[in-house]
């Protein structure tokens, strides 16, 4: 016990583990108090009309049937919510939880039923009546880009939401000096998290308390709590995010049910639980991505960079998303574009367009999975062109460790991380020369062989000096930790932060016992509690590590000092000779001990062991605020081989290397990876929201919609690059999304080596069999 | 629909004698009326493996059952698995899909537990690949499958030891 023992970096088995493998965790459908009250929603089936008349007679005969609400019965209930922002050129769009007067998506909810069950709610959805009037679509984003076009939110005036413009240098110029010139109009198709769970709520109010307590799927159960306040004007709102399946983006946002069932509780005096099926998942909850990018790079004839040229139109629906607004995901396009690379002269320009389909919001990797498939596409065309490997054009163009702190095009700035080192290190493992040569081999014979590199950079653990999402008026830069070692000697730590797969009750009880001194299975870690501590945002953006972790630091040091100065007086020693390891404080080389439990004793129970005025409660609340937050980076080799006649793309071989910072848990870390470029896998390959002209969603079930199985992923290997971060407490860096934002940039550049020899340039993503297809058809013509 | 029926049947060893309507999915009596609340419905259409119980030993959707189809059936799930359901006492698949990261959310969990039971009851699993085509009716989207492979593979070592 000389020595503390080294629990941060460990592969510590998870601490929710048990519940959640024995079938005893506790997700929001899992709770149905006495009572509850189940909500079905009759939803738009058009994507742009005008509302003229709801009858709802027949529904309310049916059986079981409590309460039919349209908009009309929610005035004077609700405010609506509406995300402002600090950009110039924004638009908000007020969000009502009830369609009022036209829709704007299929998918949209208009009438919500309310009855003694789901099966009932569901059966009187048939003896609702809605007469439409519909208005022409706006499905297209360029031709609702236009002057002319019709507006899906008339007092906005345009569809065009948001625009904004990055500039550095002189572009034109430049880009007219460039040796090398290489361009292409790109196209990343809609995605939807399709987290397993689907969202559910449950609202139950007391009358007696004027309290109203929600369970809620959510990321963000701290931020539902401040606008469910503000909103409904209610005194206290309680807002826990129990066990959460999965969010991805998906739930992190604000949503119309999940403030309807806060209005119908109250209302009603009865809980109120809605649970949504798969369909309603798949067109009503956020979706992601959406761009179309023409872009065009400039080098010398070296291959350096010169000059850089972006106009992205985002498709970000019918609605500009609470809190994050329609800027979140096209703005971090054009802000994250150059990437890790030197790039003088910029221009990016971004207008997030309006269209009549469920609205965008955050889906892992936000902006950055297009930005990086546009780049990386751009740096092999240009690689092609010059008659480099893509491995030495990278090289040649990384900002470089003399470089940093440096400052992007768009003003981003990278604080220090290894752009260099985790090509080179994913190319070792990947054995990049080794998997050349073979590639060689099996294209002269006929096989369709491609490899494909992408490198990028982001910004995580993100401090309040920056917005989250350009603009964007809440503060998401700071978490607060509260530790208490309680009168039994227990020890728990409060946070603002919602796990919902990632494991931090075990990498958050990780920092707090090493801080502290505590036993690891002796932490207990609160999170997604809104009551919790006084402020918390949540769990997104590859946040949590970084600021609950460094809050969690703060909080467990200044704690251990409480707990020294505490011991000392038993001890009969200096606050000074104490240590802190395991649960005990004692004096290094004597049999001098005390246990948390005895200490807890003496300090609450047994009065007059410590001197009173010297008596200190053991807690501890700290915030931190990384100001900027820090640098991740990352760098991924992948190798498809392309079946020639069915063009059945096929992920054979994968590898990461990632500079996350100082890895709290190395299997937790992995993990992230893996389950992120799965879904960067899915992105590139086979998931695409499909709408057609007239708005409707073609791809409404897991039939259509198709995520990959353990079939399609292959094993993906994972190298870590343990730097600490200069820039933050702890060392830590954000790694959640990053295998989402490098791997439709890798299959897409491993597709486009595959077919080299066809001249087939890969532009699109998904790139399915089909697309191949009309690829090769269109060539041959 | 106001028809109800009665059915009897055996859910982790306990009979149960129940009247439910004929329209009730499994997976919601399940969940409801015995408040196993373990299984999990992820799609409600067949397609996700969240809801996979054991139906007289053979590995089965729940959403794709009515409650009254399993009269006089015999049905795990995942709350069977552990000794007496208790968090203190995995199974040894459930030790392993601990050691390795094979869950994130667990919301997939139950369903990739029982068909991981399923298919070490039934199939040699002599490569990852086998293991892989036999989980590909279950969709996770936390942990790119990685570590429940290995998970899958570790047990089906453990269960050559046990039949040595
Ligand atoms: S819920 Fe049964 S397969 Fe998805
Ligand atoms: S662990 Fe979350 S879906 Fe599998």
């Amino acid at each position: 016990m000389q020595t503390r023992p080294k629990i941060i970096g460990t592969a510590a088995k998870r601490l929710e583990d048990p519940r959640l493998l024995t079938g005893h965790g506790s997700y929001v459908d899992d709770k149905t108090p006495a009572g509850t009250l189940h909500v079905a929603f009759r939803r738009s089936d058009q994507s742009h009309a005008t509302i003229l008349s709801i009858d709802c007679s027949e529904a309310l005969k049916m059986p079981g049937v409590v309460a039919v609400l349209t908009a009309r019965d929610l005035e004077g209930l609700v405010k609506p919510v509406v995300a402002t922002s600090k950009m110039r050129d924004y638009h908000a769009t007020p969000i009502y939880p009830l369609a009022r007067d036209k829709v704007r998506y299929v998918g949209e909810p208009v009438v919500a039923i309310v009855a003694e069950s789901r099966y009932l709610a569901e059966d009187a959805l048939e003896g609702i009546a809605i007469e439409f009037d519909t208005l022409p679509n706006v499905v297209d984003p360029e031709q609702a880009a236009a002057p002319d076009a019709p507006l899906l939110h008339e007092d906005a005036g345009t569809n065009v939401i948001v625009r904004r413009e990055f500039l550095r240098g002189d572009v034109d110029l430049a880009m007219a000096a460039a040796a090398i010139r290489v361009n292409r109009r790109f196209r990343f198709h809609r995605k939807t998290p399709m987290a397993i769970e689907t969202r559910t709520y449950l609202a139950e109010y007391d009358q007696g308390r004027k309290s109203l307590q929600l369970h809620t799927t959510s990321q963000i159960p701290g931020i539902i709590r401040d606008v469910l306040t503000d909103i409904l004007d209610l005194p206290t709102v309680r807002v826990v995010a129990p066990d959460v399946g999965g969010g991805f983006g998906g739930k992190a946002s604000v949503y119309q049910e999940e403030i309807l069932v806060c209005i119908l509780a109250r209302k009603l005096g009865r809980p109120v639980k809605w649970t949504g099926d798969r369909l309603e998942d798949l067109s009503s909850t956020s979706q992601g991505f959406d761009e179309i990018v023409e872009a065009e790079l400039g080098l010398d004839e070296q291959g350096r960079i010169l000059a850089l040229t972006a106009e992205v139109v985002g498709d970000i629906g019918a609605y500009s998303i609470y809190p994050w607004t329609a800027g979140l995901e096209p703005v971090q396009v054009v802000s994250f574009l150059p990437g890790p690379y030197r790039v003088a002269h910029y221009r990016g320009r971004v207008r997030a367009v309006a269209t009549s389909k469920p609205p965008t919001g955050p889906y892992r990797g936000v902006g950055r999975p297009t930005s990086t498939f546009v780049m990386e596409r751009l740096m092999d065309m240009a690689a092609q062109k010059l008659g480099l490997d893509p491995r030495e054009i990278r090289l040649l163009n990384f900002v470089s460790q003399e470089e940093f702190p440096y400052k992007t095009a768009s003003g981003i700035v990278w604080d220090r991380s290894g752009f260099t080192e985790c090509l080179t290190s994913a190319c070792a493992a990947f054995d990049y020369e080794g998997q050349r040569a073979a590639q060689a081999v099996a294209r002269a014979a006929g096989r369709w062989v491609g490899i494909g590199i992408a490198s990028y950079a982001e910004l995580t653990g993100i401090g309040s000096r920056i917005s989250a999402s350009p603009g964007m008026p809440i503060n998401t830069g700071t978490e607060t930790a509260t530790l208490k070692i309680d009168s039994t000697g227990a020890v728990t730590a409060a946070f603002g932060v919602a796990s919902h797969g990632q494991g931090l009750e075990t990498t958050l009880a990780q920092v707090v016992a090493e801080e502290l001194g505590a036993r690891l299975a002796a932490v207990t870690i609160i999170h997604g509690d809104s009551a919790a501590v006084p402020h918390g945002t949540g769990t997104y953006a590859s946040r949590s590590a970084v600021l609950a972790g460094g809050a969690a630091t703060l909080a467990a040091r200044a704690l251990r000092e409480k707990v020294e100065r505490m011991s000392a007086h038993l001890l009969g020693v200096t606050a000074a000779e104490v240590m802190v390891a395991d649960g005990f404080a004692f004096v290094p080389g004597s049999d001098k001990k005390i246990s948390f439990r005895e200490l807890a004793k003496a300090v609450y129970s047994e009065v007059g062991r410590i001197p009173a005025e010297a008596r200190e409660s053991l807690e501890e609340t700290k915030l931190y605020d990384p100001f900027f937050g820090t640098t991740t980076c990352s760098t991924h080799v992948t190798q498809v081989e392309i079946d020639p006649e069915t063009y059945v793309i096929k992920v054979q071989r994968y590898q990461v290397a990632e500079d996350c910072g100082r890895i709290i848990n190395p299997l937790i870390v992995a993990g992230q990876v893996h389950g992120a470029v799965a879904q960067g896998i899915g992105a590139a390959l086979f998931e695409e929201m499909v709408y057609d002209e007239m708005g409707q969603l073609l791809t409404a079930s897991l039939v259509d919609y198709l995520v990959p199985t353990a079939v399609e992923i292959p094993s993906i290997g994972v190298s870590h690059l343990d730097t600490e971060s200069p820039s933050t407490v702890g060392g830590f860096r954000g790694m959640g999304e990053g295998g989402t934002i490098g791997a439709p940039a890798a299959i897409a550049n491993a597709v486009a080596d595959a077919l080299n020899h066809l001249n087939i340039l890969i532009d699109e993503l998904p790139v399915t069999p089909e697309r191949i297809f009309q690829l090769i058809k269109n060539k041959e013509k | 629909m106001s028809a109800v029926m009665n059915i009897k049947l055996t859910v982790n060893g306990v009979v149960y004698e129940k009247t439910v309507e004929p329209r009730l999915l499994l997976v919601d009596f399940l969940r409801q009326d015995l408040h196993l609340t373990g299984t999990h419905a992820g799609c409600e259409h067949g397609v996700c493996g969240a809801c996979t119980i054991i139906v007289d030993g053979d590995s089965v959707r729940s959403c794709l059952m009515f409650a009254v189809q399993a009269d006089g059936c015999k049905i795990e799930t995942v709350e069977s698995l552990a000794r007496l359901g208790s968090v203190d006492s995995l199974n040894p698949l459930q030790e392993s899909f601990r050691s390795h990261h094979g869950l994130q959310c667990g919301f997939c969990t139950p369903g990739m537990l029982m068909t991981s039971t399923d298919l070490l009851k039934k199939y040699p699993l002599a490569t990852d690949e086998e293991i892989r085509e036999g989980l590909s009716g279950n969709l996770c989207r936390c942990t790119g499958y990685e570590h429940i492979v290995q998970a899958v593979r570790t047990a089906v070592g453990q269960r050559e030891e046990s039949e040595k």
